[in-house]
């Protein structure tokens, strides 16, 4: 498939629709991308830009609703996993490639055991037996920081806290020593101090497991201090890509720029009034013919309501999917890096 | 529990006091039993807190989930009758107020809910939601009624055209906008925002911060601003309190708790908030705080903290309950550790180093098991 060593994961053009009574909604537009083995990166949006719709196709779970229809290619480690009859994936899935999700609450089934929440994969990808797989978990537990591990393996999930349940979740994705780990929004549903806890910890063991994990998230915050690239997500479609740094410091797109723009900081001085976007995410299902986010955006010009501009190279490593990136990089450039 | 708090030493003494709370304490029951209900223990939502809000400003009331913030807001406008305690409003007690009376009072003061889905009738037209209060209240006659809603919808950046559309048809920013409509009606001098913007999208909240900065300008509203982003809350407010477990820890004006956090957990707080720019992450370090916040029904003794603080020193944390008091001027903390010319000062390290502890250090510094009410936030376990 062409793959080299340096990609774990490539999306080509995967594309996303469901179709509903309102007609075709596209969640997900040509959305290219590629991991390295270990990289960390950042998947921002808001809700209802595609990023989850995304993280979920690559699980090979979006094929599993009637109503979806996907395009592209997935290669991970060189197999197209759309390609793959659902047998193959299922053995991908759990073990080679792994999901955090987003609410620790409803996402561990509530009559299980964590015993048996955490054995469970052990014994169905890796074959081993019971006792070893007991004992793998404990060990597991006590990792991600669990006290007690021993006796609190016996437990249900209600008798675990929001952070010490999502503690238990990373113990679950990381049970088989997964090489891509997605993170859908791990500390949304977690209180600022547990956040902390958790960020550090998925750091930790992403490093420790050489496991690369793609974090999804709404929080700017959150990504700025864990990933290495950020791709930055519009209305189903990737519009910024590139290595953290340089793209926080100056954004190469007017959404990015935006939603920078409009989060007050604790390191800067107050200001009087926010820098908001104005008007709303477009529908889905109605999307303008041109630039999705044309009608909110300052530098809109007749062209961007012609054609939807492509993700284009503006910098090294860095790419922008905006008519006008040159002006935003001629900006940067003057007020030097 | 005095009387005299916070805000008669604030520095703007030129305000006169709005709301004023006085050793506000509301404890849920939880009973055991089905005919003859016993009580059996109680939940500590809000344990004591003293609070007077000034006017005109924005008090901003932060802390973790659980922590009691939203309780206390609701307390104050007696949506939740306190257990203990005395919400002054104007000088006159709230919390003794019933039927007619109390209805009088709440026409001058409003809240603004976290969740614009649930708070707004999914079968009432934007313009009976927005227009209730206005029957409620008798402010109006029916026929002035329309052009009032208009009015008040054009306010918040509503098309009046659209009131007789339901809310489903609106996003969750406009809903909030509706949802704040619905409280300006009255007039209100006081609105309650609790957490208005943590269900909204990220490029959609700097446009209701905006909203809420503007109305307060045009209306001279006092608000009580509930939410747990301290970055929100440092934008919006004039004062801040910090609370944890049911307590307030500290009080100061923005710039001084900002400036110079002086309680152990404002620190530790204020240090997780992640910041979105990788090279200021890289050179910061943040303290991480071990363990989860404890039940509230079982809070700890002495400093509801002392289990998670860093500086804590036994003998004295874990058995003496700290006073809020003013420990510098209009500064307020409750921490035994505080001196005239001293505070703990938390460094990263010292997180760092509980952590690597981690389970033994755990095990004993989160709470009791929570065998008493299940699927009430604990962890930790019997000790081994």
């Amino acid at each position: 498939m062409g793959i080299d060593r340096d990609t774990l994961l490539r999306l080509t053009d995967l594309t996303v629709d469901f179709s509903s009574q309102e007609g075709v909604v596209h969640a997900v537009d040509r959305v290219s991308f590629s991991v390295a083995p270990g990289e960390l990166v950042g998947l921002v949006g808001e809700s209802g830009c595609g990023k989850s719709v995304t993280a979920w196709s690559i699980l090979g779970l979006i094929r599993m609703t009637t109503n979806a229809t996907v395009g592209g290619k997935i290669e991970f480690e060189g197999r197209d996993l759309l390609a793959l009859p659902e047998k193959e994936v299922r053995e991908v899935r759990g073990r080679d490639i792994s999901m955090i999700f987003q609410d620790p609450v409803t996402s561990l089934n509530p009559v299980l055991t964590i015993e048996r929440l955490v054995t469970e994969g052990l014994e169905t990808h890796l074959g081993i037996s019971r006792d070893e797989a007991v004992a793998r978990s404990i060990e597991l537990l006590r990792q991600v920081g669990i006290p007690q591990a021993e006796q609190r393996i016996k437990d249900y999930p209600h008798q675990f806290s929001g952070g010490m349940r999502q503690r238990v979740m990373i113990a679950i994705a990381l049970s088989c020593n997964p090489k891509l780990l997605l993170a859908d929004e791990p500390t949304t549903a977690l209180d600022v101090t547990i956040q902390a806890q958790i960020l550090r910890l998925m750091k930790q063991l992403s490093a420790e497991y050489d496991a690369a994990v793609i974090v999804i998230t709404h929080d700017l915050g959150v990504v700025a201090g864990m990933c290495r690239r950020i791709l930055v997500m519009y209305a189903g479609r990737i519009v910024e890509s590139g290595p953290a740094k340089p793209l926080f410091a100056h954004p190469h797109h007017p959404y990015t720029m935006g939603l920078l723009k409009s989060v007050p900081r604790l390191d800067e001085p107050r200001g009087v009034t926010l820098e908001s976007i104005e008007g709303l995410p477009p529908d889905l299902a109605h999307l303008p013919p041109g630039c999705a986010f044309a009608p909110r955006c300052y530098l809109v010009t007749d062209e961007c309501w012609q054609a939807v501009p492509e993700l284009q190279p503006t910098d090294e490593g860095r790419r922008s999917a905006c008519f006008h990136a040159d002006q935003l990089v001629a900006a940067a450039a003057r007020v030097g890096t | 529990m005095n009387a005299s708090v916070p805000a008669a030493a604030a520095a703007a003494a030129a305000s006169e006091t709005l709301v004023s709370i006085e050793g506000l304490k509301v404890h849920f029951p939880i009973t055991s039993g089905v005919v003859f209900q016993r009580k059996v223990g109680a939940v500590y939502a809000v344990d004591g807190i003293d609070l007077s809000i000034l006017e005109g400003e924005t008090l901003g009331l932060v802390g973790e989930s659980g922590c009691g913030k939203s309780t206390t807001g609701r307390a104050i406008l007696q949506l939740i009758r306190p257990t203990a305690g005395r919400v002054l409003y104007e000088g006159g007690d709230l919390a003794h107020l019933r039927g007619a009376k109390l209805r009088r009072q709440r026409k001058r003061m409003q809240m603004i809910f976290q969740d614009p889905y649930a708070s707004l009738n999914g079968r009432m037209t934007v313009g009976d939601i927005v227009g209730e209060p206005l029957l409620v209240h008798k402010v109006v006659t029916r026929r002035q009624r329309g052009a009032r809603v208009r009015e008040l919808l054009k306010t918040v950046g509503i098309n009046p055209n659209t009131l007789n559309r339901y809310p489903h048809e609106f996003s969750g920013g406009q809903r909030q906008r509706i949802g704040i409509a619905r409280a300006l009606a009255i007039e209100p001098n006081f609105i309650v925002c609790d957490e208005p913007i943590s269900a909204l999208d990220v490029s959609i909240r700097a446009q209701i911060i905006n909203l809420l900065q503007q109305l307060q300008r045009e209306f001279g509203l006092t608000y009580l601003f509930i939410a747990h982003d301290l970055s929100v809350v440092r934008h919006i407010s004039d004062r801040v309190a910090v609370m944890y477990l049911g307590r307030i820890v500290e009080l100061a004006a923005n710039a001084d708790l900002y400036g110079q956090p002086l309680h152990p957990y404002t620190q530790a707080l204020l240090s997780a908030v992640p910041i979105p720019d990788p090279t200021a992450e890289e050179q910061r370090r943040a303290v991480v705080l071990t363990g989860d916040v404890p039940s509230p029904v079982d809070p700890p003794a002495g400093c509801h903290f002392h289990p998670r603080c860093p500086a804590m020193r036994y003998g004295l944390c874990d058995v003496q309950t700290p006073e809020l008091r003013e420990v510098r001027p209009g500064h307020w903390a409750a921490c035994h550790l505080i001196t005239d010319d001293d505070y703990p000062f938390i460094r990263a390290g010292e997180g760092d180093l509980a952590e690597a502890q981690s389970a033994a250090a755990l095990g004993a510094v989160t709470g009791p098991s929570a065998t008493a009410a299940d699927g009430a936030a604990a962890d930790g376990g019997e000790p081994a």
